[in-house]
């Protein structure tokens, strides 16, 4: 995976390249960059399968962390390419026209963190949240827990020992 | 003087005072009929706007027969709403064999009797559910199995599962477990027929009493209420 | 005797038919469920069904044509069942037959499935329309080796009434249209298939694939209208069938055995099969069974 990152580093600006294991390495490239070197990984490099897209909060530093993650069915190998873009304003192009599974993964990245990929078909409709009104709510600075309590009502607690109360069933004259 | 009288008396109602609210919230046009106002205007008259009425029951002596025969012959609707109904199919085969309980999966709830609610109800599923069990016919009867149908289970702090799925529809047994074994939906089964012998198992009734109740509690979860407000 | 006295005994015979065929059903059902190592429903549970049926408090009704489809299809039936003669020889089992009953049989047959057609599309869901569709094409096709064979019937007989077609097969066994004339019964034999949907003609009543086929809205009494159908159309059949090929029963015992056996063929090669597409079905009956159909014809009028 070495070779490869020092010939991508001729064309494009890539850095941070960690490597995990030997078939796993990942490598970050600036959000103008990505979709020139998603193509050329897809026609030239061999990395034709979209595993997936997913997306890491950055509360502290402000940012998104997308990563896309790519294989090689020749080499057997995944390279996972990094994107940060600014979490104020999350707008990133889409790649649903290299692959068509990215339609999908865009509309529950928009779903669920608010990252709108102006172009991608179908983007804005509700896929598993119908009805949904709140925040994204994959963000770190939604509170899960307090929604929860305040929208659903809970059933309160029962506060008997499992085995006392079996015992009392099953053996009352004890 | 009469005036006077009257105002000090509060058991005393006078015309002159405004009548109470009617307590009716926007769902509900009046007694009988609702508004349907999740309906695009040219597919209302599609639908039926009535009330649903208590169903009468008959005389006791026919209606424990009836009773017994409605426990001989549960008909299940092969709905399976979470990860609960993978326990529905080893049912189905021959090592525990629900069909000599007479028992069948039925693929429409318009011949089903029996739901069963598996496990987690998200809000997209209980608008589903929701759906399935109004269309059903009466008496119709709900099982409710795994922990997370008792008290969110594992999705206790979930933004988007229901915590007691019996403030949207009304439930008979509930079977604990996560998921519980098939010898013990069969347990859970067994229960509820011992409760429909002894016509405790009226949960279509109980709907229709306290229908208020159960549709605010709907509405206030399900946003997107795109179709009638009783699915006949 | 009397016709007062001659409907008394047609309404005790159509009972018994009913409860023939209810229990039939039963019998079947157990029986696959033994094959595939299971215990299975109790005999008697066709009976439940329709019990329960009944007792379902609430039902909704898409208008007058919905009403009247179970109640075409049940008229269908009695009518089937109750111009054919059910023992021969019997003043109490005869019901109403008379000369050229034959067709009036085959008619009945056709209508109660026409009627169910109305009722089904007057419901409104969309998967009934596609069954009743399905359905009524099957069952075009297979009448077309029916009729033949009841008109290679009439040519050999020289009659019309089923009565005296079971007079003619009366003496020893090998009186049987089933050995007199072959082709003509096995013509009718694969149209029986077809009548009863088991497989490979199972397409039409599917339960998985379009829930349930026609009667996909039908729900309470309804359903258990046309449950009960099932039995007396089921049992008519059969009678119908071992009356003009299998040399007909002069007493009950005779009935039931033959009955059984006849249903059990249906139930063996349905066992046996996967299922056609409607238009590979249509095609089939197109082809062989109405060619033996032509052929048994052209035997007898020559």
């Amino acid at each position: 995976m070495e070779t490869l990152y020092k010939e991508l580093k001729q064309y494009f600006d890539v850095d941070e390249f960690s490597v995990q294991k030997a078939s796993l390495a990942f490598l970050r490239v600036p959000k103008s960059q990505l979709v020139s070197l998603l193509t050329h990984m897809k026609d030239i490099r061999g990395y034709t399968h979209l595993v997936m897209v997913t997306c890491v909060d950055y509360l502290e530093q402000d940012s998104f962390l997308l990563t896309y993650l790519l294989h090689n069915y020749s080499t057997h190998c995944d390279l996972g390419i990094q994107v940060s873009i600014s979490r104020q304003n999350p707008v990133m192009d889409g790649i649903h026209h290299l692959w068509e599974q990215g339609r999908v993964y865009q509309r529950e990245l928009f779903e669920m963190f608010g990252i709108d990929f102006p172009g991608s078909p179908d983007v804005h409709e509700p896929m598993i949240l119908e009805g949904w009104q709140g925040p994204p709510p994959m963000r770190r600075d939604f509170d899960t827990k307090a929604y929860s309590e305040a929208t659903y009502s809970h059933r309160p607690r029962d506060h008997r020992e499992p085995e006392e109360y079996m015992k009392q069933q099953l053996y009352p004259e004890d | 003087m009469s005036d006077i009288e009257i105002k000090d008396n509060p058991d005393i109602k006078s015309e002159l005072q405004t009548p109470p609210e009617p307590g009716y919230s926007e769902w509900r046009k009046d007694e009988n009929t609702l508004y349907n106002d999740g309906l695009p205007e040219e597919e209302k008259d599609w639908f039926c706007d009535a009330r649903p009425q208590k169903a009468r029951k008959s005389v006791q002596v026919i209606e424990n027969f009836l009773n017994w025969a409605r426990s001989q012959s549960l008909w299940i609707l092969a709905f399976g709403t979470g990860c609960g109904a993978i326990e529905l199919r080893p049912l189905v085969t021959s090592r525990y064999d629900i069909s000599r309980l007479g028992m069948q999966p039925r693929p429409t709830p318009r011949q089903a009797n029996l739901i069963m609610i598996g496990g987690y109800v998200s809000i997209k599923t209980l608008k589903r559910i929701v759906r399935s069990y109004e269309q059903m016919q009466g008496p119709k009867f709900v099982v409710a199995v795994c922990s997370c149908a008792i008290n969110g289970g594992m999705y206790w702090d979930s933004y988007n599962t229901v915590k007691r799925i019996d403030e949207y529809i009304p439930v008979d047994v509930y079977v604990t477990g996560c998921m519980p074994r098939p010898e013990a939906v069969l347990a859970g089964f067994n229960k509820l027929k011992e409760l429909i012998k002894a016509g405790k198992a009226e949960g279509q009734n109980l709907y229709i009493e306290r229908f208020d109740w159960y549709k605010e509690n709907q509405k206030k979860v399900i946003k997107d209420w795109n179709m009638p407000d009783y699915n006949w | 005797m009397n016709l007062a006295y001659k409907i008394f005994w047609a309404f005790i015979s159509l009972g018994v038919v009913t409860v023939w065929g209810l229990t039939l059903n039963g019998i079947v059902h157990k029986i696959f469920a033994r094959v595939q190592g299971r215990l299975g429903p109790p005999v008697w549970q066709p009976f439940l069904d329709i019990i329960k049926n009944n007792s379902i408090r609430t039902a909704i009704s898409h208008g007058v044509m919905f009403y009247l489809g179970p109640v075409f299809r049940i008229a269908g039936g009695i009518g089937t069942y109750m111009f054919i003669p059910v023992l021969f020889g019997s003043v109490y089992f005869s019901n109403f037959s008379m000369s050229g009953d034959v067709l009036l049989v085959m008619y009945f047959i056709f209508f109660g499935q026409l009627g169910m057609a109305l009722g089904a599309g007057e419901g409104g869901h969309p998967y009934s329309a596609i069954a009743v569709s399905r359905g009524l094409a099957q069952m075009t096709a297979f009448e077309v080796p029916f009729a033949l064979s009841v008109i290679s019937l009439a040519l050999q007989y020289k009659t019309l009434s089923i009565t005296e077609i079971v007079a003619a097969q009366q003496g020893s066994f090998l009186n049987w249209t089933l050995f007199t004339n072959p082709l003509a019964v096995i013509a009718a034999m694969i149209a029986m298939l077809g009548m009863n949907m088991y497989n490979p003609f199972s397409l039409v009543i599917a339960p998985q694939e379009i829930p349930i086929g026609p009667p996909t809205e039908y729900q309470a009494s309804f359903l258990g209208l046309l449950a009960t159908n099932r039995g007396i159309f089921g049992g008519a059949k059969l009678v119908l069938f071992m009356n003009l090929y299998f040399g007909g029963a002069t007493n009950l015992v005779e009935l039931i055995v033959k009955t059984f056996w006849i249903y059990m063929l249906s139930v063996f090669v349905g066992a046996a099969y996967p299922r056609f597409r409607t238009e590979d079905s249509i095609r089939f009956f197109l082809k062989y069974p109405t060619a033996l159909g032509i052929i048994s014809v052209l035997l007898f009028s020559l």
